[in-house]
């Protein structure tokens, strides 16, 4: 089981009067201290586990997150960020004796800046929101990540959120452009604007996907793109896995990349016919599903193209969308697949590993072999032109065992992602859930590099501890200089 | 003063060691094409990474393409375009702005992030990094990232690295995404517009919904500086599309009617005139002049070169990705002993970032080259390279004094 940085004792003991110090900074209800409200903030979207915070703060401004931050740092308590709680692996996961911090009321859109194509926003902003407020002008903002109803612009800043358009128009990262943040020390710090790259540092670049350990974001401005005019889509169907991962190869190797390709082996194409009845081939071991958008004159070429090439790779059905609730039909399946997978069993856990594409066979066959071994089913949804995985693990968590059968079966998918040249994660972010898994693909020396950015960020260590690094930072300790070379550098250190 | 040549990651990480431990300092060299940007190096040694040669692993269906730092850029986007693919990025030749010789390499244009016309759709360098090998200022070989196209174990040090001229670690090795090259080009050119018009109309198409790639605005002295016979004729506004031949097409006839101008160019001729662009052409090589790259939100950049313009009467400049980025040129007597920094910096104000490109190595030598930070930041920025870096021995003093 997952262990988390001991509670302070000193710190749990001086909780009243740490609350009437926050009480100080926000009055009325921007400090939560009572039980059953505190309870909400408990978990995130990784509901497995679950810590109920010391205090909940509820800021409405920068200069409210100033102030806290500033007390929390000179008080030495320590601060969870947590955007709407979406996240898969655990980022917003409180502490016992930490603050959580929570940026629900930074919910306004603040300019929509049309002749320089972005828009700047308050990082309580959904994903989706953002979309809504520059639709009329023509723009959408484009990575659509599968929360993106709930999830907000700032946890998709701390979590460099992908989504199923990611493989032709990038992550967060490639489409925020500025940001406002605080540091531990309460410092307030511009990265970016409406310009394009840095004139110094890119830590801009580095603060995405630093899941709330480095900063807290107060304000966003992303970069908004002109919506195509068009998209269709293919649904493809599979005799064999291989077939399927050979034609996306194909199509890639042809020069286009699709808007979306989506891949959903048998389980998981059965499961989501069975809940939104899309029309989906039930005889088919892999179904794909590719979405090509621009201009008509593109799209029609690019389908046709696509069609072609799936001949050639053994489709046994490729249905073409003729009309937009057509192609929205053959997306229900997917958006909906991880519920529809929830109807066959009362549980299930989905995983993020990304692989290179060409191991896909493989991977998948090894995950077969360990169905046996731990005993637990796996349906498979895939994001076919990244090489993005999202094994969806089924048990069930009133029996006794089955939760951690299920997570040593993820370990052990994870594990095998990062042996055939992979990554942990694609898209959901390390947080507790893949924490003691880093050292599959860093070593000490890697990890202390990424330990110090941290400690100049943040050198109390008290901002999201316990999250993503297997073990604390000693800045001290990280901070000083061998200069002689051939001694043993690194005695091994103990884990929390 | 030494040329140290590690062989191998191994002989690397003892060359930096050992400079650590003399308290020596190191510049780090790969094909030396970029060697007169940013503040002069003054080291006690040059750390030459020649023998970092060499393309590791290259599978096109996967997009990823993984190669030694000094692989020379011509080898590597050969091998590209013999498959059909190309760094969407497009990196630029500026041997040419910089008077330098030598090979680009990967590593190099990585290191200052480089980013041709297409960054205004695709990005720059940064983005399509995606992971690497390199030692720190430790001495240490480290790792980051990785070879998949999608990726967000741990913090994303590649984006670090990419603008950080080497001064937070020594790149050996490097994966960057690939992608296909576009089956079509085709360029469209407006003549006549002055730099507000031209820019509005950049930005009207970059907000349609055609898919332009690259869009520019060549006053009327940098147009007729163009070896693009088409662009002879005064100011030239030019855009780019690239796709599928039908889709092209199409889109080119739908930007003419929406636009209500633009004469198309041919395959070459496009090409050419973007390389020129890249290669800041329009300003190389008209006497002792000092060149300055600004980056401000694209719809003020006419305004910011009158506001140069009315302190230095020398100033001219052209545009690209739609005003996002404005190239400026400034007599270097006009300029005075600051390279214009001042006037420079004052009209910029701190909307964007504004880097001296080509200046005397004396004026390089004084002045901040790269964007100054506020205190809060260049406090951040100091701290982040100590924990590369900690004694300041690769590349110091490169990007900013004293670091």
């Amino acid at each position: 089981m997952l262990r988390m940085p001991m509670p302070d004792d000193a710190v749990l003991a001086r909780r009243a009067a740490i609350v009437a110090g926050l009480r100080e900074i926000l009055p009325g209800e921007g400090v939560i201290d009572d039980e059953l409200e505190r309870r909400a903030y408990e978990s995130d979207g990784l509901t497995a586990y679950r810590t109920l915070p010391m205090v909940v703060v509820l800021p409405e401004t920068t200069a409210d997150v100033v102030a806290i931050l500033r007390y929390c740092n000179a008080a030495g308590v320590k601060v969870v960020p947590r955007g709407a709680g979406t996240s898969l692996s655990g980022g917003a996961l409180p502490l016992e004796d930490g603050v959580l911090l929570g940026l629900g009321k930074f919910k306004r859109i603040l300019e929509v800046d049309v002749a320089n194509r972005c828009a700047v926003v308050q990082p309580g902003v959904t994903n989706l929101g953002i979309t809504h407020a520059v639709q009329d002008a023509g723009f959408y903002y484009a990575p659509d990540p599968s929360s993106q109803i709930a999830c907000t612009i700032g946890g998709n800043v701390a979590e460099n959120s992908g989504g199923v358009h990611c493989l032709k128009y990038g992550l967060t990262t490639n489409n925020v452009i500025g940001i406002e943040m605080v540091t531990m020390a309460g410092e307030v710090v511009r990265l970016g604007g409406k310009h394009f790259d840095s004139g110094d540092y890119d830590l801009l670049g580095v603060m995405v996907g630093s899941e709330g350990l480095l900063g807290v974001v107060t304000e966003v401005t992303v970069r908004i793109l002109p919506k195509p005019p068009g998209a269709r889509a293919l649904l493809i169907g599979f005799p064999t896995i291989e077939g399927a991962g050979e034609c996306v190869a194909a199509v890639i190797g042809a020069g286009i990349i699709p808007g979306g390709m989506e891949m959903m082996d048998r389980l998981a194409a059965e499961a989501a016919e069975a809940f939104v009845h899309a029309g989906y081939p039930l005889d088919a071991e892999a179904l794909l599903i590719v979405e090509l958008d621009g201009c008509g004159a593109e799209v029609d070429h690019l389908i046709e193209a696509v069609e072609t090439i799936a001949g050639r790779h053994g489709a046994t059905t490729c249905r073409i969308s003729r009309s937009e609730e057509e192609r929205l039909l053959f997306w229900a399946g997917r958006k909906a697949a991880f519920p529809a997978v929830g109807r066959l069993s009362p549980d299930y856990y989905c995983m993020d590993g990304t692989i290179p594409r060409k191991r896909l066979g493989d991977v998948l066959a090894r995950m077969k072999q360990m169905e046996a071994l731990h005993g637990l089913r796996v349906a498979n949804v895939f994001h076919a032109g990244d090489g993005n995985l999202h094994p969806l693990i089924l048990y069930d968590a009133n029996n006794p065992g089955e939760l951690e059968r299920a997570e040593e079966f993820g370990n052990d998918i994870l594990r095998l992602c990062v042996e055939v040249g992979g990554v942990l994660t694609g898209e959901h972010g390390v947080g507790v859930e893949k924490r003691d898994l880093m050292d599959t693909m860093f070593d000490k020396v890697d990890l202390d590099q990424q330990q110090r950015l941290k400690c100049a960020f943040d050198p109390g260590n008290l901002l999201n501890p316990g999250k993503v690094f297997p073990q604390l930072c000693r800045c001290a300790e990280l901070g000083r200089v061998h200069v002689h070379a051939g001694q043993t550098r690194f005695p091994d250190l103990p884990r929390f | 003063m030494a040329v140290l040549r590690p062989a191998d990651t191994t002989q690397l990480e003892e060359a930096v060691t050992a400079a650590l431990a003399k308290d020596e300092t190191l510049e780090i060299l790969g094909g030396g094409s970029k060697r007169a940007l940013g503040r002069p190096p003054r080291t006690d040694h040059v750390l030459d990474l020649g023998a970092f040669d060499g393309i590791v692993d290259y599978e096109p269906a996967e997009l990823v393409l993984t190669a030694r730092a000094a692989t020379p850029m011509a080898r590597l986007v050969a091998q590209l375009d013999a498959r059909g693919q190309m760094l969407a990025f497009e990196p630029p030749d500026w041997r040419d702005l910089l008077g330098t010789g030598g090979e680009p390499t990967l590593g190099g244009t990585v290191a200052c992030n480089l980013a041709g016309p297409r960054r205004v759709r695709a990005g720059a360098a940064r983005d399509h990094f995606l992971g690497f090998s390199a030692v720190n200022g430790r001495g240490e070989e480290w790792k980051a990232g990785g070879r998949v196209v999608k990726n967000v174990t741990g913090y994303d040090m590649g984006k670090l690295q990419a603008g950080a001229y080497g001064t937070l670690s020594v790149l050996t090795e490097l994966s960057v995404r690939v992608l296909p090259r576009p089956e079509t080009t085709c360029s469209l050119v407006m003549q006549g517009l002055g730099d507000e018009a031209a820019v509005a109309t950049l930005a009207s198409a970059l907000n349609s919904p055609h898919e332009v790639s690259a869009a520019a605005h060549l006053p009327a002295g940098a147009a007729a500086r163009s070896k693009v016979a088409a662009l002879s004729g005064g100011a030239a506004t030019v855009l780019r599309l690239e796709g599928p031949r039908p889709s092209v097409d199409y889109r080119a006839a739908a930007l003419q009617s929406l636009l209500g101008a633009g004469e198309r160019l041919n395959d070459r001729n496009s090409s050419a005139l973007w390389n020129e662009i890249g290669a800041v052409r329009a300003l190389v090589g008209e006497g002792e002049r000092v060149i300055w790259r600004l980056c401000p939100p694209p719809s003020t950049a006419p305004a910011l070169l009158r506001r140069v313009e009315a302190r230095l009467a020398s100033a001219e400049g052209f545009y690209d990705w739609g005003g996002g980025l404005l190239w400026l040129a400034l007599d270097e007597r006009d300029a005075g002993p600051d390279g214009g920094a001042t006037v420079v910096r004052a009209a910029l104000g701190e909307a964007g970032h504004a880097t001296l490109i080509c200046a005397p190595e004396a004026v390089r030598a004084v002045g901040p080259v790269f964007q100054p930070a506020q205190p809060a930041l260049a406090a951040l920025a100091r701290r982040v390279k100590a924990g590369f870096d900690p004694k300041a021995i690769l590349n110091p003093g490169r990007m900013q004094q004293g670091m």
